[in-house]
């Protein structure tokens, strides 16, 4: 009974924090926004704006949902759900800690423990893909079937760099838990896969960039163009939902960025730090890379979709490979036992 | 009289594509006049295969104002306002552009420091202009943040011209025969300051741009022009000078004394949108120097004449009409029934945009019997067929943007 109750609390603390970080997250992207660009930001709602997510959302409950006319109605109220669902199930297998002992109860830090969870995350990823693309296709507009078409591309093409990228590290690790990958990166800080496989490491955050479709890649939107890309039809809660997913999306590429490369949960020079302590780190490392994602958004300009698409196929995808042949060579001679 | 032939190349026929198992049905776009990368209400007729696209038509007059007619019906000096709404990054430059034609019908010359202060505004104006230019090219291209550094530096631009017009925007300032009101010799620290750190302020612009891979890939050989091509299509300004033509109106037709400043003309060598963007950026920096260099001539020529002392065109002094009978009965001659001799005149400018002309004709009336506004954006926006042909979808925001046109001057 106490794990069964402990394993509610810990889906509610996740799934509430994740949700939570995400609401903050669309405060904090127009807070930064705001500072890079010589601006204040949302100041109004709450201290220093803080309550602005909640405004929001009070708002897009209130706003008048438009389905338009000639759309597939079924999947035009299905797409939004399909965008959002993915992401979050993303979340069960991350590990935001490590053993942990709560009310006597010994578990760990994460919903599930699955021997496969490195690429359980992009099986379930991979399937976020399918929103956009039907949330453009059912709107019945020619802007937002571009910009499904577009991303839907995009995905399919980044995903295999992400794959490969993953897949370096598994054959490193010896394991495709993620709670082992963590574990093959403990110790130093040099023994981060980081600093371990550098290739990887880069092709694998503009990869995630690309399958997040943020800028520079932001091509389901991409507004001077498609106006708004695949959700140019949506408004209200279905709207709201297409951004929850994107934040969401983020948020939970940027912990798999952590997990892989910079260790986890791993507290530098210090082994067996409590779980807090630990959650505190994976929240840190995590909060660097979604802050990348705001910086590089407001600062770089975008892509053209077949310059994306032959960075994709071209560059990205031979390199991956080499990577993958690369250290699969290494591990095989021995480099990485211990 | 030789005919200049020119190279374009109609889209395939939309109806014969249907059977085709490569390309099957084109897909038709409406793109504006509601569209955020349209800079303003342009409406583009564009057929879709994938996303290349073929057929481009620009259809404009969304916001046709009856600019022309309205300056036939309200008379000479009057019409002033409303040049300012014409091309509204740059009111200025249509507000001396107009007094320029009205000058030469008349037959009027403009003191020295009212020169002057037309060319330190006009560089200004060409500033403030050009600002917009890199700010929405850039926000188009996805480099949001650029529209916010250079509407900071609009600001200051803003600033400056309502210290000196009285006006932040649509200024009204110039009068037939020179300007309104003489600038304040206060306000000299002001620009110059400004003009210094806007030097900085370019360059970090530059880097922000010029060297990114990602700009270089969207523009470098995106809308290119040929240099023929540009020539045949009256292309001017920025987008003639990017192929290559080095024909700017300040050197071949030299007005309000651009003869004796030192300035030099950047010209491309390729002419695609990557050519116009350095140019318009080396230009903002000439006009720099040129703002400098008149700043230097006003400080000389303090308390020279702004205006003509000309009655037959020239408001008298207010104090003078409350004392005077004949100013009065001038105040009231010119504000009703001002007439321009008999005959016709074309003064073109050139303005940020390219060529600004405006070809008055006169009946000797109160009222031009024909006013004419050859708008630089109206050809701009006629070659995007030409640039826009065969390309991929996302390269129209860059070759819109990079023609630099404003929708109230191309309507009118």
């Amino acid at each position: 009974m106490e794990d069964f109750l402990v394993i509610l609390l810990k889906v509610a603390a996740i799934y509430g924090g994740v949700i939570g970080t995400a609401a903050l997250y669309t405060l904090a992207e127009r807070k930064v926004a705001a500072w890079i660009q010589y601006r204040i930001g949302p100041n109004r709602v709450g201290p220093w704006g803080l309550l602005q997510p909640l405004a929001d959302g009070v708002k897009f409950i209130f706003k008048e949902e438009l389905v338009p006319a000639g759309a597939n109605k079924l999947l035009f109220r299905l797409a939004p759900m399909m965008s959002a669902v993915p992401a979050m199930l993303t979340i069960a297998v991350v590990p935001f800690a490590g053993d942990m002992t709560l009310f006597g109860v010994d578990t760990f830090g994460a919903i599930a423990k699955i021997d496969m969870s490195a690429f359980y995350v992009v099986a379930i990823g991979g399937l976020g893909v399918y929103g956009i693309i039907l949330g453009g296709w059912s709107s019945n507009s020619k802007y937002s079937l571009m910009g499904g078409l577009r991303a839907s591309a995009q995905m399919v093409s980044y995903e295999l760099s992400l794959l490969l990228g993953i897949l370096s590290i598994v054959v490193v690790s010896g394991s495709a838990d993620l709670y082992d990958i963590v574990d093959a990166q403990s110790g130093a800080i040099w023994r981060w896969n980081a600093f371990q496989q550098p290739l990887a490491f880069g092709l694998f955050v503009i990869a995630t960039f690309a399958e997040t479709n943020r800028h520079p890649f932001d091509f389901a939107e991409c507004e001077p163009e498609l106006v708004a890309g695949f959700h140019t039809e949506y408004s209200s809660m279905k709207f709201a939902l297409f951004f929850l997913g994107e934040y969401c999306a983020m948020i939970v590429m940027a912990s798999l960025t952590t997990t892989f490369f910079l260790g986890g949960f791993e507290v530098p020079f210090w082994a067996d730090a409590p779980w807090v302590i630990q959650l505190a780190a994976f929240g840190a490392k995590t909060a660097f890379f979604l802050f990348l994602f705001l910086w590089v958004r407001w600062t770089l300009p975008r892509f053209r979709f077949d310059q994306l698409m032959s960075l994709g196929w071209k560059v990205m995808l031979p390199l991956s490979l080499l990577n993958v042949f690369l250290y699969g060579a290494l591990t095989s001679f021995g480099a990485f036992g211990d | 009289m030789a005919t200049r032939t020119f190279e374009f190349t109609p889209g395939p026929n939309i109806d014969a594509l249907k059977d085709d198992p490569v390309h099957g049905e084109l897909m038709h776009l409406n793109l504006g006049p509601q569209h955020p990368a349209t800079h303003g209400v342009l409406r583009l007729s564009v057929d879709l295969d994938g996303e290349t696209m073929h057929n481009v038509v620009p259809d404009v007059g969304y916001l046709h104002r009856g600019k022309e007619k309205t300056c036939e019906s309200l008379g000479w000096a009057k019409f002033f306002p409303h040049t300012d709404r014409l091309d509204y990054v740059q009111p200025l430059m249509n507000n001396i552009g107009y007094a320029l034609a009205l000058e030469k019908l008349a037959g009027l010359e403009v003191p020295q420091r009212g020169q002057e202060i037309r060319v330190l505004l006009m560089e200004l104006s060409r500033i403030a202009a050009h600002l917009i230019y890199l700010g929405t090219t850039a926000i188009d291209l996805g480099a949001v943040t650029m529209f916010f550094n250079t509407f900071k530096e609009r600001e200051k631009v803003y600033t400056i011209l309502d210290a000196y017009t009285g006006h932040r925007m649509n200024n009204t300032y110039v009068r037939i025969g020179g300007v309104f009101a003489d600038v304040d010799d206060t306000l000299e620290g002001m620009m110059r300051e400004f003009l210094e750190q806007f030097r900085a302020e370019i360059d970090s612009f530059e880097s922000l741009l010029t060297g990114n891979r990602i700009w270089h890939d969207r523009n470098r050989g995106v809308g290119t022009v040929s240099r023929s091509d540009a020539l045949a299509w009256a292309l001017s300004g920025p987008n003639l000078r990017g192929s290559g033509e080095p024909y700017d109106l300040r050197k071949a037709q030299p007005y309000s004394g651009y003869e004796d400043y030192a300035f030099e003309v950047p010209v491309g060598t390729v002419g695609d949108c990557y050519d116009r963007y350095l140019i318009r950026v080396e230009e903002m920096r000439q006009s720099v120097t040129i703002a400098l260099q008149a700043l230097d001539r006003l400080h000389k020529s303090r308390g020279g004449e702004i205006l003509i002392e000309d009655r037959r065109y020239v408001l008298p002094p207010k104090h003078k009409v409350h004392t005077s009978m004949e100013e009065l009965i001038f105040q009231f001659k010119i504000v009703t029934d001002m007439c321009l001799p008999r005959g016709e005149a074309y003064h073109g400018i050139e303005s940020s945009k390219g060529e600004l002309g405006f070809f008055v004709a006169s009946d000797g009336t109160r009222t031009p019997l024909r006013c004419h506004i050859r708008a630089p954006g109206l050809y701009n926006v006629q070659a995007i067929p030409l640039l826009a042909e065969g390309r991929l979808f996302s390269d129209m925001v860059a070759i819109i943007g990079s023609l630099d046109f404003v929708m109230g001057e191309v309507d009118r």
